[in-house]
């Protein structure tokens, strides 16, 4: 397969995963908003979704205070955001557009039209609905174009570079879903294992939509460490850091290539970690830490994919 | 000007014979239906995305061609003779583009001006001596043919560098077996579908001859492009991959493309980009669009690109006036579609006589292309023929002239209902080791009432072409 092509069929899915992620992200972050809390700091909940998604800066650089309307605006609609929902559907639309012989007209369509209504909506809509649905459509278009790619696309390499764009992007969003719970402060230290830390790790749960998996699995009341268990190392949970990365060691291998025997390693060592893991010693070594650990690898890994894919292909 | 030729309705106003089971259905079948059934194309149309770009006024707009739902209908008879035509026509000009860049015969013999060749911007004096396989330099040609009376064709223009417009045909066709598929089974139509597997094996026909299992690409100058949606289409189509400049890297004169595996070799490249933009080392230097030392690698024999740098020369308006003299120098034989008659304005005596009587002809640029830049004098205002009196004036020898044409006209839905509009055709003329074509090509409608512009630049439509088979 042409490089240029892999490129735009991993972005595309990417993007779309990451609108959608970003729509789960922000509907935790609201979520936990509407906890009663005493905490001094006004809108550190948003803040704290700045901080997760690494986009503070663009975001002091042009809004005052990290208001929930604020960060919400920026977060969603916003036009020159790059992590915007926005311009992740944007992406990903014009990234199927360079590619649409490749992928099936279902695709396309449900892609191009995904963009089209993104386009027609406002601000003053998403108020007047409710951020949920806002955030329901987000997950839904995203849900059918993974459907349509499951339904419709040949299993050759075309359907592996957009399976390796989603999982990797997962890994990467679900290891921030999960740390948001570190940045949202309790309102006191007493209130660990209390009625607002319960309702903030199930919003965490609910987020990446594995409550009532929770519930199956565990059978029991929510704790921290299990809800880091599921998240991180189940490997029966859909949306979990290992299910992501069986799944980008599989495609990899299945990719094969000339140049990939150093990404194949690299995948297979993060992979391994999170087989063998226990999840009393990411407790012990911290889970924030843990989990920040992961995502400089994801990083690194992300720029090993391209240039064993997409740059380094000539002379 | 005279009364148009219609081509579904003789001056007497009785069907003519190929469309009188078309009429039948037309009459029979509720109004209703067809405006639902337009309704449904126009829809279906959006959804894909078949769009192209416009350039001008509008640039950046995308706008969708319109598509008309009534058939141009061609009988099996006439269809071969100007089969025939096409194929002695296109045979002729490849043999001229050869002979120019090699030993220049016809020159020599004073058949056609040397000057008017080598003096001309279009010559590309890089090509000289370069040999290309088969000596077919023409691999696709799109020849514009007008109707102005009963089987009487005239070719107005040879297009021999990128012509576009092909896509449309395939969907024009898709469209109407999906909106009507009963009106296919009252009568044998000849199939179009199989366009894009002649395109690919008339490709693969004129890889460099070392090359058994050649590696064919369309090379588009990217997503922005007016046709690129007909690039993205052939590609697909053929099974091929759609590559711009950067998928692509010469090393050591041979082209390769990037992909995931590793450089892959290229055999034939399918180009969409005009010869100055296609290799900044040999052409344009400020090009983005091209491969840096592709001209190189062709000039070595190591690629084949379709269609060969410097068609440009053998469609340049200029010289299409000596077509019919190329026929009869490298065929032997009297042209079978004739040419419209054409004063060059280079001639003293023929500029004198247009400039006489612009309100009543047609007058182009040399090199222009898309129905920019031209003057139809019938439907011109006093004031727009003054300005191109000037323009005109200011270098004739960048102008031709011709007769405006009745141009035969065909029943077409616009605002009012059904109406007679004025339709061209283009067929496909694939040249290689054999020369092939699908019965028919790409009608096109103008729409605006009385006008002659068929371009969809110009508020163009299009049709799907029916060849009638058997004697029908």
């Amino acid at each position: 397969m042409l490089s240029s092509t892999a490129d735009h069929l991993y972005w595309m899915a990417r993007s779309m995963e990451r609108a959608e992620n970003t729509a789960r992200m922000l509907d935790v972050t609201y979520r936990m908003s509407l906890l009663k809390q005493s905490v001094a700091e006004p809108h550190h909940e948003w803040r704290a979704m700045l901080s997760i998604s690494g986009l503070h800066e663009d975001f002091e650089a042009r809004y005052n205070e990290p208001s929930a309307a604020n960060v919400m605006r920026f977060m969603t609609l916003d036009e020159i955001n790059p992590g915007s929902i926005f311009n992740s559907i944007f992406t990903a639309r014009e990234n199927a557009r360079a590619v649409r012989g490749s992928i099936t007209s279902e695709m396309w369509e449900a892609l191009n039209f995904t963009w089209l209504e993104m386009r027609r909506i406002s601000a003053e809509g998403i108020a007047e609905d409710g951020v949920s649905r806002f955030f329901d459509w987000v997950k839904d278009r995203s849900h059918l174009s993974r459907g349509i790619t499951h339904g419709t696309l040949l299993r050759d390499d075309t359907f592996r570079f957009i399976r390796l764009g989603t999982f990797f992007e997962r890994a990467d969003n679900t290891a921030r879903i999960l740390d948001v719970k570190y940045h949202i402060l309790l309102p006191s230290p007493a209130d660990i294992g209390g009625a607002v830390d319960y309702y903030q790790w199930s919003a965490v749960l609910r987020s990446v939509s594995a409550f009532e998996s929770y519930r199956k699995v565990y059978r029991d009341q929510i704790t921290p460490q299990r809800v880091a268990e599921l998240l991180i190392l189940r490997p029966d949970m859909a949306r979990s850091l290992i299910t992501c990365m069986n799944e980008v060691y599989r495609l990899v291998q299945e990719l094969n290539g000339p140049q990939s025997e150093e990404l194949l390693r690299r995948c297979g060592q993060l992979q391994g970690n999170l087989r063998f893991g226990r999840i009393n010693d990411i407790f012990d070594y911290g889970l924030h830490e843990y989990l920040s650990g992961f995502l400089e690898q994801i990083y690194d890994l992300g720029d090993l994919i391209n240039k064993t894919y997409f740059w380094s292909t000539d002379q | 000007m005279k009364t148009a030729y219609d081509e579904m309705y003789a001056a007497n106003g009785s069907v003519r014979e190929s469309y009188r089971s078309y009429a039948d259905w037309l009459k029979t079948t509720p109004a209703e239906v067809i405006k639902r059934k337009r309704e449904d194309a126009d829809i279906a149309f959006h959804r894909v995305g078949i769009t192209f770009a416009v350039y001008g006024e509008d640039a950046g707009q995308e706008r969708l061609i319109p598509f008309d739902v009534i058939p141009r209908i061609i009988a099996a008879k006439e269809w071969k003779r100007m089969a025939d035509g096409l194929r002695q026509r296109v045979k002729a000009l490849n043999a001229f583009l050869h002979d120019i860049y090699h030993g220049q015969e016809i020159l020599k013999a004073g058949r056609i001006p040397a000057d008017k060749v080598l003096g001309n911007s279009q010559f590309r004096r890089e090509m000289i001596g370069v040999d290309v396989p088969e000596q077919i330099y023409a691999h696709i040609a799109g020849v514009d043919l007008v109707r102005a009376g009963e089987g009487e064709y005239f070719v107005l223009e040879d297009n021999l560098r990128t012509p576009s417009g092909v896509s449309y045909m395939l969907e024009d066709r898709k469209m109407m077996m999906r909106l009507f598929p009963d009106l296919f089974t009252r009568q044998a139509i000849a199939p179009v579908e199989h366009y894009p597997d002649l395109l690919l094996n008339n490709l693969r026909s004129v890889a460099p001859a070392s090359v058994s299992n050649p590696n064919v690409v369309v090379l588009t100058p990217g997503q922005y492009n007016s046709a690129y949606f007909e690039h993205a289409f052939l590609a697909q189509q053929m099974g091929v991959e759609l590559v711009d400049g950067l998928d692509l890297f010469v090393r050591d004169e041979i082209v390769y493309m990037r992909t995931t595996q590793g450089p892959r070799r290229v055999d034939v490249i399918y180009r969409r980009i005009d010869d100055d933009y296609l290799d900044p080392k040999a052409f344009r230097s400020d090009s983005m669009l091209g491969v840096p030392g592709l001209f190189s690698a062709y000039r070595a024999g190591n690629v084949t690109l379709a269609n060969a740098v410097g068609t440009g020369i053998a469609d340049d308006k200029a010289i299409y006036v000596h077509v019919p003299e190329m026929i009869r120098f490298y065929c032997g034989e009297e042209p079978i579609l004739s040419n419209v008659p054409t004063w060059e304005l280079s001639k003293p005596e023929d500029l004198k006589y247009v400039l006489a009587h612009l309100p009543e002809l047609v007058v182009k640029e040399v090199h222009g292309s898309g129905g920019y830049g031209m003057l139809v004098g019938p439907t011109a205002s006093t004031a727009e023929i003054n300005s191109f009196r000037d323009k005109i004036l200011a270098g004739p020898a960048g102008y031709i002239a011709q007769p405006t044409l009745s141009l035969s006209t065909c029943p077409t839905y616009v605002e009012s209902g059904v109406a007679p509009r004025h339709i061209d055709l283009r067929p496909y003329v694939l040249s290689g080791r054999e020369i092939t074509m699908v019965p028919g090509g790409l009608t096109r409608v103008a729409l605006k009432e009385g006008s002659l512009v068929v371009n969809s630049s110009q508020g163009g439509g299009t049709k799907d072409t029916w060849v009638l088979e058997g004697d029908n």
